[in-house]
């Protein structure tokens, strides 16, 4: 699948159409229980919320929005049913439209990045955007995955853990700055391209009342696995999910030659 | 005595609060980036969780109440404590700003002066959230955004909305409403200040008020004189008085037991001129302004107290199940079980009440027995729940460094303005005395 856009001067076309992808996960601020039987952690009657890379990728495609550089900003969503309320955060933030993939509860465990990018690839060939902006993790299964599988599966340029996005200098490119393990890198994408945010990215607005009330309105499509044609089947078993061991005291040591004996002794060091 | 401190302090003080940009930092990969302190959305495990199925809202408001929990508790709920202990905002004028980009100064006035058109139950929920993160700043936002702003909306001329709600609801304006005076409190209508008609039509006012919230700082004061003091009562005429009005001025800001940060005033008239179209209401009419604003006054400001107890309860029961004694966390001792409990059922109850009043006036079913009944409730009951607080936290509870005793001292503050508790009996029991007038 191939999509070209008129590389026309984006500044004077009508504004690049972005796909923003938003994850309900577990409130960052809840205590995680692993469930008794080690088949995961407990999620029934526990506070969600949006994945908080997702709130600054949210952000970002209202901003290039109100900055002309976007002419229209839709939510996805793939989720159980509720995660039409995350949808009406982004709705309310200042998102257009929105698209929920509903996935029925008994498949939701299993659901892995790979199945993710398959269903936002198939809507990408409906959609047709321009830019697909993605967190770059959830804060649940900390995968940082379905970003780049996307942009594979769709054979578009990938820019992940963006700290900015403007137009190149020639106006017909995205120059995104990515946050490395070495620094910054600056790199110029063609679109259509993936993109997926970092922290730095920007700081996400609060929804306002009137926001909120006018995100009612706006419309909210709901979507089925089925009917985009992807095989939801697992391809990886959970066997178990534990609590991190209990951290152990350290001990103080006064000098290197104290450190060195005693990383000897652990064999830890010939 | 000796102070035993727990091991997770930090956890419990409210100084401390982990943020979501915090712990995606330690997430990401570790960058020499240092962040920008005041880009922080705080979210904490310090809360006790407010069930909105129980009291009907809608979608909205509980989105609503989402916003306004996590602005309060990033802009405002780690300042607290200075606050406090400073008994000064300082930057009172940037919060208020940022009130007004989200609409929270006007949320019952119209759209045309840039409010939010919205319910007493929206405000109401505002209130609340604002409380919970410092009840102080709340007072003076309930003052500002109920007292004044919401007189202008419901008795102001076009030209007097006009001329004041925009900049009073955008936050460049702080309001205030004068109406006790030094010697008339509970009689508030006893008033002495006098408002004397000029030949030019305008008025001169002589007096001076006492406990004015935000009287310190505001721009645009409402004020309750006498023009026709042999007639009492209804003698009483409303008027806009501006800041730079030549004779007014705030002789001094109060030292007071709580609330400190919401600044109190004595006001200073002398001689002070009042041009003719700032009558609000109708002439030796202000006692309806007055009595009908105070209901509104006392159910909106009900939304304050249920603040305090529902940071009584974040407070208490996370530090319940944190300090241990005697192997196991205090929590689970059946004394403090009950105790919380009371704290769960004071809140709730409270809750349904305030709310459901709240309902009924958007319907435009005014209760004065009601909107007394409301404030004196979860007064009488926000000052129970922090002294419970206190028990709870018990030595910890008595120090400074833990916010128990400022909730404490913050909730008696409900009991006494608007209207005492005393006061508010009277009103509701005369209510139920004119039921059975034969």
């Amino acid at each position: 699948y191939i999509h070209i856009i008129n590389k026309a001067d984006m500044a004077a076309s009508k504004g690049l159409k972005i796909l923003v992808g938003c994850k309900r996960v577990i409130d960052y601020a809840v205590k995680v229980r692993v469930k008794p039987d080690r088949s995961g952690v407990v999620t029934e009657g526990v506070k969600h919320s949006m994945n908080p890379f997702d709130e600054i990728a949210v952000e970002e495609a209202v901003r290039m929005k109100e900055k002309k550089l976007a002419g229209e900003a839709v939510a996805i969503s793939v989720g159980p049913p509720q995660s039409q309320e995350t949808l009406r955060t982004a709705l309310a933030m200042g998102i257009d439209r929105a698209i929920h993939v509903e996935i029925p509860l008994a498949q939701l465990e299993k659901l892995q990045p790979i199945h993710v990018s398959k269903l936002l690839a198939k809507v990408c060939e409906s959609e047709k955007p321009d830019l697909v902006i993605l967190g770059k993790q959830a804060i649940d299964d900390d995968c940082n995955q379905t970003g780049q599988m996307l942009a594979a599966l769709l054979d578009w340029p990938q820019a992940t853990f963006a700290s900015k996005i403007e137009p190149s200098q020639d106006s017909k490119q995205l120059r995104v700055t990515r946050e490395v393990d070495g620094g910054m890198e600056t790199i110029d994408v063609s679109v259509p391209a993936v993109v997926t945010s970092d922290l730095r990215l920007n700081e996400p607005r609060y929804a306002t009342l009137p926001n909120i009330m006018k995100a009612k309105k706006k419309p909210l499509a709901k979507m089925s696995p089925d009917q985009l044609g992807v095989d939801l089947q697992p391809r990886q078993e959970v066997i178990s999910v534990e609590d991190p061991p209990v951290r152990k005291a350290g001990a103080k040591v006064e000098s290197v030659e104290d450190l060195v004996g005693k990383l000897r002794e652990k064999g830890l060091v010939k | 005595m000796q102070f035993i401190r727990p091991v997770l302090h930090s956890q419990v003080c409210t100084s401390a609060r982990p943020s979501a940009r915090q712990f995606l930092q330690k997430l990401g990969k570790s960058c020499s980036f240092s962040l920008n302190s005041s880009s922080t959305r705080l979210y904490s495990t310090e809360f006790f969780p407010i069930n909105d199925e129980l009291y009907g809202l809608t979608d909205e408001q509980k989105q609503l109440r989402q916003t306004i929990f996590q602005f309060c508790q990033k802009e405002l709920a780690p300042k607290a404590q200075q606050i406090d202990a400073e008994n000064d905002f300082k930057d009172i004028k940037k919060f208020w700003r940022q009130c007004g980009e989200l609409g929270l100064l006007g949320v019952t006035a119209p759209t045309e002066y840039g409010g939010l058109g919205a319910s007493y139950l929206d405000h109401a929920i505002v209130m609340e959230e604002m409380s919970r993160a410092c009840a102080a700043v709340a007072l003076s936002y309930g003052a500002h955004s109920n007292l004044c702003v919401n007189q202008i909306v419901r008795h102001g001329t076009d030209e007097q909305k006009s001329r004041y709600l925009p900049k009073l609801i955008s936050g460049e304006w702080i309001g205030a409403l004068a109406m006790s005076e030094p010697n008339a409190g509970s009689d508030v209508v006893s008033m002495t200040m006098r408002a004397d008609k000029q030949s030019d039509g305008s008025y001169v006012l002589n007096g001076s008020k006492f406990w004015i919230t935000n009287g310190p700082d505001a721009d645009v004061i409402v004020v309750y004189a006498k023009t026709k003091p042999e007639a009492g009562a209804h003698g009483i005429t409303t008027f806009l008085v501006e800041r730079d009005s030549p004779g007014f001025s705030c002789s001094r800001k109060l030292d007071k037991l709580g609330m400190r940060g919401s600044n109190t005033g004595e006001l200073v008239f002398d001689g002070v001129r009042v041009p003719a179209d700032r009558v609000m209401g109708r002439l030796d009419g202000g006692v309806y302004v007055l009595m009908s604003g105070l209901d509104i006054e006392r159910l909106l400001l009900s939304a304050g107290p249920l603040g305090i107890m529902q940071a009584a309860c974040d407070t208490a029961f996370q530090y319940a199940h944190i300090r241990k004694a005697f192997g196991q966390s205090i929590g689970q001792f059946q004394l403090l079980q009950g105790k919380m409990a009371d704290m769960y059922c004071r809140l709730t109850s409270g809750r349904c009440y305030v709310y459901s009043v709240t309902r009924a006036l958007a319907q435009g079913s005014r209760q004065p027995m009601d909107c007394a009944g409301v404030i004196l409730k979860c007064a009488e009951d926000a000052t129970q729940s922090a002294l419970d607080a206190i028990q709870i936290l018990g030595g910890n509870g008595y120090i400074n460094e833990y916010p128990a005793g400022r909730l404490l001292r913050d909730a008696k503050l409900y009991e006494i303005g608007a209207g005492t508790s005393e006061v508010r009996r009277l009103v509701i029991g005369r209510a139920i005395n004119n039921i059975y007038k034969s």
